[in-house]
């Protein structure tokens, strides 16, 4: 098994949860399929959604939920 | 009491616009800003400025225990809110009343009548304005809902009570839809606004959006005429007018007449809008609703009028009458305002954020461009997608248009896509040369205009400066 970083693709304020009032979308420890959506990315006020892109069991999320973001920063780290 | 310190608590064009009208009045300026906006133009140019917190609006722009603490902290006597962020909430309209500052717009009152769309509609009723056929009141069950339209007719638009500005529409074209589409809405509704009320317009196809700007003191309101904009994309205002091309002089008055007796009826103090949709095959107009702040394209209103609404709104929250009469306000040429977005519009209006390599601005007489863009700044991810807006004024329509593609063609924005291909392409079309649009006109261009829509020089081609 590797570390893996799910990096996101744009800069912006990253979202764990696809609204307010719903759950995140996963969990430290969670397994995930490549295309699993991890969270979402605003950018000027567009969402975006941020994939797994591999497969694998997500070690720890790095980034808070409303975090501003930039592009190319580690958001979460994945076993693979 | 006059304004000495003016606090502005927004960001971008806008908050750059504000700070030169207090300029102007003699009225020194606090710019806040989030941490993401350390280094924008409005800070640059503004008296003073203070930090109320990190990039994210709710924790910025719409804090507003930080903003009423900058305010004190710096000895503002007055808050402008600009447009979006606090403009429309009437909490905040009322905090900085008890804080014993003045807020640069209406009272809390008028803010939370005309932002509940439904009590809106009841009082242009009352005006005599003209509205939409459709419930008098919110709907607060299907059944009702549906005995209703079954009198107005499909289709029918489902709408938020306390939405706006195009949030939480729905069509439904058949009584099946309807049906399906009713409990969605309320649900959305609640979700969204916490209020499930809806209400039911009837949709009127190729409409017009037209709208009247207002000024009023709190005892007399003037009308400054109206701004066409009915080119939209996703219900975003791209490109606004005035006057508007398709208005008759007969109509255009009893527009405007309308517009001012609404306004009076509710003592509106400040600048104001009141949205209409025209339908120019029957000549009918019908009340939307009515924004009580500042509007992105208010610069078309002072090209054609030469009054400076920002200048007057701070005028009139200090305390002054109004100082100009009806029979002064005149509309002399045409004005176009074109809103250049940070957005590609060759990739479906992909956001776009990132550094400006190098800036040309146009100049020349009856152009102007508002915006908060300098060469090396650095456009952040969190706000809207708004960068400036150009505007042109000249003797009239065509002539307006003609010097639109001049000065889009020496606007040179480097290092990031915007949407002046957009413009380019709109300025050369027939149909847009010849004013036949209507608010559901340009999506449907755009899908088939999209290749034509490319940058010309796209961010990775642009030259490097030596």
């Amino acid at each position: 098994m590797a570390t893996q970083q799910i990096f996101s693709p744009l800069p912006g304020i990253f979202y764990r949860k696809p609204a307010p009032d719903k759950p995140v979308y996963k969990n430290d420890g969670d397994v995930v399929a490549e295309s699993d959506t991890i969270g979402l990315i605003e950018v000027m006020k567009s969402f975006n959604e941020v994939k797994a892109g591999a497969a694998g069991k997500i070690v720890r999320f790095l980034a808070e939920n409303e975090d501003a973001v930039m592009a190319g920063q580690p958001i979460a780290e994945i076993d693979v | 009491m006059a304004i000495k310190k003016l606090l502005i608590a927004n960001r971008g064009e806008i908050a750059v616009r504000i700070i030169r009208a207090a300029r102007d009045l003699g009225i020194a300026t606090v710019q806040v800003y989030s941490k993401a906006d350390k280094d924008s133009l409005a800070v640059r140019l503004a008296d003073e400025s203070v930090d109320i917190g990190p990039p994210q609006a709710s924790k910025s722009y719409l804090n507003q225990a930080a903003i009423l603490a900058a305010a004190q902290g710096s000895g503002a006597d007055a808050i402008h809110p600009g447009y979006g962020f606090l403009a429309e909430n009437a909490e905040f309209a009322a905090a900085v009343e008890a804080a014993g500052l003045i807020f640069v717009g209406p009272t809390a009152q008028s803010i939370r009548l005309m932002g509940d769309k439904v009590a809106a509609r009841e009082a242009a009723a009352s005006a005599g304005v003209p509205t939409v056929s459709g419930s008098q009141g919110r709907l607060e069950s299907v059944e009702a809902a549906f005995a209703l339209v079954e009198k107005t007719g499909f289709p029918v638009m489902i709408k938020a009570a306390a939405g706006g500005g195009g949030r939480g529409i729905r069509i439904a074209r058949s009584a099946e839809e309807f049906h399906h589409l009713m409990p969605q809405a309320q649900a959305e509704a609640l979700a969204a606004f916490g209020d499930g009320g809806l209400y039911v317009e009837k949709l009127i196809e190729g409409a017009r959006h037209i709208e009247v700007q207002v000024l009023g003191d709190g005892r007399d309101v003037i009308h400054c005429f109206e701004r066409e904009c009915s080119l939209q994309r996703r219900r975003q205002k791209v490109w606004e007018e005035a006057p508007s091309p398709s208005l008759t002089q007969a109509v255009r008055e009893k527009l405007c007449t309308s517009a001012v007796a609404l306004a009076k009826a509710v003592n509106y103090r400040g600048a104001g809008t009141l949205e209409y949709l025209y339908d120019d095959r029957t000549g009918e107009f019908y009340f939307l609703e009515m924004n009580t702040r500042i509007q992105v394209e208010h610069p078309v209103t002072e090209m054609v009028t030469g009054i400076d609404l920002v200048r007057e709104m701070i005028r009139i929250a200090g305390g002054e009458p109004l100082r100009i009469r009806q029979n002064e306000v005149r509309v002399s040429g045409h004005s176009v305002e074109v809103r250049i977005n940070a957005e590609d519009p060759a990739r479906n209006f992909l956001p776009n954020p990132g550094t400006v390599s190098a800036l040309s601005v146009p100049g020349g007489d009856g152009v102007r461009f508002d915006s908060m863009l300098y060469a090396g700044y650095t456009v952040p991810p969190f706000y809207d997608s708004l960068l400036g807006k150009l505007i042109v004024h000249d003797k009239d329509r065509p002539s307006a248009i003609r010097r639109l593609e001049s000065a889009l063609a020496e606007l040179s924005v480097e290092g990031i896509s915007t949407t002046k291909p957009l413009y380019q392409a709109l300025a050369r079309d027939a149909d847009v040369k010849a004013g036949r649009f209507h608010t559901a006109w340009l999506e449907p261009w755009l899908e088939s205009h999209a290749a034509g829509l490319a940058t010309a020089q796209p961010p990775s081609a642009a030259k490097v400066a030596p």
